[in-house]
């Protein structure tokens, strides 16, 4: 099949066929914020971040699940997409108790570095300051679910890389959160395999290797796909 | 040009910020030359005056002589920055939030987690009385700019600093944590 | 079976009717007012006074008028009864024999009645949805026979697309060219989806016509499929419609006893299953991508279209996903032809819509109504208005998807573009009716309520904006919000509207945006002096 032709913010850009809007925004050098999206696992499409603006589409299109069309016509970054980015970011931020400074995460955290990206300075949205639980009953690792912002890296890459899938979402709304197995103290799971890869694949500090202190978590998601890349090269 | 008015406060936070804000060393000279500090905790004033050209608020709205300061000093100031993480999320000071209103954190932290046979301090008029929720400046008055950060480090304050003073919109610097 | 053995049926079960028939309403409705037990005394009364094979005591579906259950009606005279009590047992038999009897009676000549036109519900109330005999003995299943035998798949379709439907779940969407979609995407196995999730607060149009016609939603079915090469069918009814479950276990068992579902159906080679998933109580399993989600098995939540389920959808393979509503109209096409279905309705909405007529009005109950008949009609007419005569002041449709229509836009039609032109939506059929003592702000906020308890948590300007746009409603609820706080309102309704994965979130702000809209002033009076900023 032919390579697709497509202008991305006014740009001729050209694409392989049956590639993402995402990977051909990225590869004419443009940045767009992205949370759920990680290179190496399926997209689910749920962060919002990535929508843009598609000429002749009525509504707005997640770059990482469009597949690129002949002549596609794109924005990335209007006024109003700015606009919608910043307050996702501040609901997120509202949502549950996200304390950069005494994070494990801070420095390397991909919701602390959207907030600057988007220009989220402050939220105007009343915090919900839910009761959130942290959970440390595994013996390397932890979960703060005050920290997790849904993104299911954890369970896709439990899923689809380990092949275990102990990781799942539970509860509706607000209310849902991430959960080992059918909902038991990750230390009881008896499916983890303690490879870490949910800790790999987390954008924030809400999955941690027990241990670290502020600031001391390192962030590694792009191991992930050097962990597909190795398996499809059989390195 | 007659010399700027800048106060800061300081409500539910560590004082943090106000350490970052000195580690400004030999700068807070050059500042000392064209501004006066007419209301700081670190200089003798009692009240907080007016025609403030510019204050800083560290720390988030805690209890009732946070929310009345918040109050008096934007009624004083020409221009209101949010100082610091505690100032523009409510931050270390707001960890107490999910806990429930200011009844049960004083419930939990003095008698469950501190002495079962103790009693819950309760002085009004000398001991300021705790809001059921502790929340960023912004929410109780209108506030310009923000400086993240916990807390901000002394080249940003600077930064944020020179460009009011020399009335120049500051650049975007957004880092929490 | 063939077209001889089910007439064969039909003629054996006409013959066997008892001329005089008690037939009451079954459907959940009544039964919460006593249909049951109003049954039973029947019966025993019968059984006392030895005429039990004498006269028919029969179970049939909903007749309309929910409100005023149990509803008894006598054979042949065709009179009607309303508030039926057990001890009026007595009553109803003198009735039938042309004695006096003073139970109160539907009056069949109100508008509620003569300005219904029955094309969905035309068996409701007629026949018994415990038996399929029943349905044969009215015509059922000639129409599949009829498509198995004597039209083409692309046939039927073009009639389907010819008489205009189009999609009754809500949006709307031209029915014909979705089967024809379904019919031309590539996949080694096809399904077909009867979407029975209905959800939407003061709803009840699917619930009714499962309990009331289950066959003829399955015959629909069965047709689709055939039209579109499915050979697997899924229902999928929340868990709340037990009755509806039972009834359409029965019918399918039923169906499948007398070959007309299963393999070979009418002695051709078209065979066609059909299965039932019961839904666990998720709102967002309406929408068609949580809908196949959770006939997978996995959790219920939507994913980006497209693909649309038409190209890739359960299992990956081409599915067609129509709403209980959808599926009853297609035998009426069937048997009189597209042209006779689209010359029903409007230039661009064709046929009949039901409507549950709920909220602050009169007359309550289910109502067949052809499209274009006005608001006006519909809640002055057949609704007879508030039951205290405060004057209405709004209509709300569609939902929590769907919007408020104030009583000043009354006259405007009902047909899918019209409520779309006021801001509202057609929706799956709610209609809820407010009176001059409602508050709008409350309105907005009761199905903000709902949307957030609903959203799946996926995407998060559902799942976080539902709940800070439920908590602004409440502060303003309770004089405590800024002025500030109402363009906040605005602002945070067109990120969901925008921004949302599927359509819960992105119409989750409608019932706020149209009161905001009509009802603005309502909102002003609530902002209080006394500001968040109020120093």
């Amino acid at each position: 099949m032919a390579a697709k032709t497509l202008t991305i913010d006014g740009h001729l850009v050209s694409a392989r066929p049956g590639e993402t809007l995402l990977a051909a925004i990225r590869e004419a050098g443009i940045t767009v914020p992205t949370l759920c999206h990680l290179d190496g696992l399926s997209d689910v499409g749920a962060c919002r971040l990535c929508l843009v603006e598609i000429e002749g589409q009525r509504r707005l299109q997640p770059a990482c699940m469009t597949m690129v069309s002949e002549g596609m016509v794109v924005h990335t970054n209007t006024p109003r997409l700015q606009s919608y980015r910043r307050q996702i970011i501040e609901l997120l931020f509202a949502e549950r108790n996200h304390v950069c400074a005494v994070c494990v995460a801070s420095g390397h955290c991909e919701l602390q570095r959207l907030a600057g990206m988007v220009g989220m300075d402050h939220v105007r949205y009343e915090y919900l300051s839910p009761n959130c639980p942290v959970d440390i009953s595994h013996p390397r690792f932890g979960i703060d679910h005050n920290r997790c912002v849904l993104c299911t890296r954890c369970v896709r890459a439990c899923d689809e890389i380990e092949g275990v899938h102990t990781w799942d979402v539970a509860g509706r709304g607000v209310n849902a959160h991430v959960i080992t197995d059918l909902n038991q103290p990750w230390g009881a799971s008896t499916t983890c395999t303690s490879c870490g890869k949910c800790q790999l694949a987390c954008p924030t500090g809400a999955i941690f290797p027990r241990g670290v202190t502020v600031g001391e978590r390192p962030h590694a998601s792009e191991r992930i796909a050097l962990i597909v890349e190795a398996r499809k090269q059989r390195w | 040009m007659s010399r700027l008015r800048i106060a800061t406060i300081w409500l539910g936070g560590c004082s943090g910020c106000h350490m970052s804000l000195l580690d400004l060393d030999e700068w807070l000279i050059e500042l000392a030359a064209r501004a006066d500090l007419v209301y700081s905790p670190i200089a003798d004033a009692k009240r907080f005056p007016p025609n403030v050209d510019l204050t800083l608020i560290e720390g988030a709205i805690a209890n009732d002589e946070h929310l009345e300061l918040a109050h008096t000093a934007r009624r004083h100031s020409k221009i209101v920055v949010s100082f610091g993480d505690c100032a523009v999320t409510g931050n270390v000071t707001a960890l107490r939030n999910p806990l429930g209103s200011a009844q049960n954190v004083l419930q939990q932290v003095y008698i469950e987690h501190g002495d079962p046979g103790g009693v819950i301090p309760h002085d009004p008029g000398i001991v300021p009385v705790l809001l059921d929720k502790v929340v960023p400046v912004h929410q109780v008055i209108p506030v310009d700019y923000y400086l993240p950060g916990c807390p901000p480090s002394a080249p940003r304050i600077r930064a944020l600093l020179e460009a009011l003073i020399e009335g120049r919109e500051p650049a975007a610097d957004i880092r929490f944590g | 079976m063939d077209l001889h053995e089910l007439e064969a049926i039909a003629e054996r079960e006409l013959a066997q009717r008892p001329r005089l028939r008690i037939l009451h309403c079954s459907a959940t409705g009544c039964q919460a007012s006593g249909a049951l037990e109003l049954k039973r005394r029947l019966e025993s009364l019968l059984a006392e006074m030895g005429r039990q094979t004498e006269i028919d005591v029969g179970a049939v579906g909903c007749l309309g008028l929910c409100g005023r259950g149990p509803i008894v009606r006598i054979e042949p005279s065709g009179e009607t009864f309303e508030h039926v009590k057990p001890d009026d047992a007595a009553e109803i038999i003198a009735a039938l024999d042309g004695h006096a009897c003073h139970v109160a009676r539907c009056d069949q000549n109100h508008p509620f009645f003569t300005r219904q036109l029955l094309i969905v519900r035309r068996h409701c109330g007629l026949i018994n949805p415990d038996r399929i005999e029943d349905y044969i003995a009215v015509g059922g299943y000639r129409s599949l026979y009829h498509v198995i035998h004597e039209m083409t798949p692309t046939e039927v379709i073009q009639a389907i697309t010819r008489s205009g439907l189009r999609g009754r779940g809500g949006a709307g969407y031209p029915t014909g060219l979705k089967w024809a979609t379904v019919a031309k995407s590539p996949g080694e196995r096809k399904f077909v989806i009867c979407n029975a999730d209905e959800g939407d607060p003061g709803a009840f149009m699917d619930r009714s016509i499962l309990e009331s016609d289950p066959h003829l939603v399955l015959e629909g079915m069965a047709i689709a499929a055939y039209a579109v090469g499915a050979e697997q069918g899924f229902i999928y009814v929340r868990g709340e419609y037990p009755l509806a479950i039972e009834r359409l276990q029965k019918a399918i068992a039923q169906a499948r006893r007398h070959g007309l579902l299963g393999t070979q159906i009418f002695e051709s080679g078209f065979n066609f299953r059909v299965d039932i998933r019961v839904g666990a109580g998720a709102f967002v399993c309406g929408e068609e991508t949580a809908l196949i989600a959770s006939i997978e098995g996995r959790r219920g939540q939507p994913r980006p279209r497209p693909p649309y389920p038409a190209e890739s959808g359960l299992w990956g393979m081409p599915t067609l996903i129509n709403n209980v509503e959808t599926f009853a109209n297609v035998t009426a096409i069937i048997e009189n032809g597209p042209e006779w279905y689209s010359r029903i309705g409007t230039e661009k909405s064709k046929g009949t819509k039901i409507f549950a007529l709920t909220g602050k009005i009169r007359n309550t109950g289910l109502i067949e109504v052809p499209m274009g008949i006005t608001l006006r009609e519909i809640v002055e007419e057949m609704g007879g208005g508030t039951p205290d005569g405060t004057p209405v002041k709004a209509v709300q449709t569609g939902g929590p998807s769907g919007g408020c229509i104030p009583a000043s836009l009354f006259d405007t039609p009902v047909d899918y573009e019209s409520l779309a032109a006021v801001g509202s939506i057609m929706g799956s059929g709610g209609m809820v009716v407010m009176d001059e003592h409602t508050n709008m702000v409350d309105v907005a906020r009761f199905y903000m309520e709902f949307c957030k308890d609903e959203s799946c948590g996926k995407c998060i300007p559902c799942r976080v904006g539902t709940v800070q746009l439920f908590n602004m409603l409440t502060k303003l609820r309770n004089r405590q919000a800024h002025p500030s706080d109402l363009s906040r309102i605005e602002e945070l309704c067109e990120l969901m509207r925008e921004t949302s994965l599927c359509g819960l979130g992105q119409s989750a702000p409608n019932p706020v945006l149209s009161t905001l809209h009509y009802f603005r002033h309502e909102y002003e009076e609530l902002i209080g002096a006394e500001g968040d900023h109020g120093s």
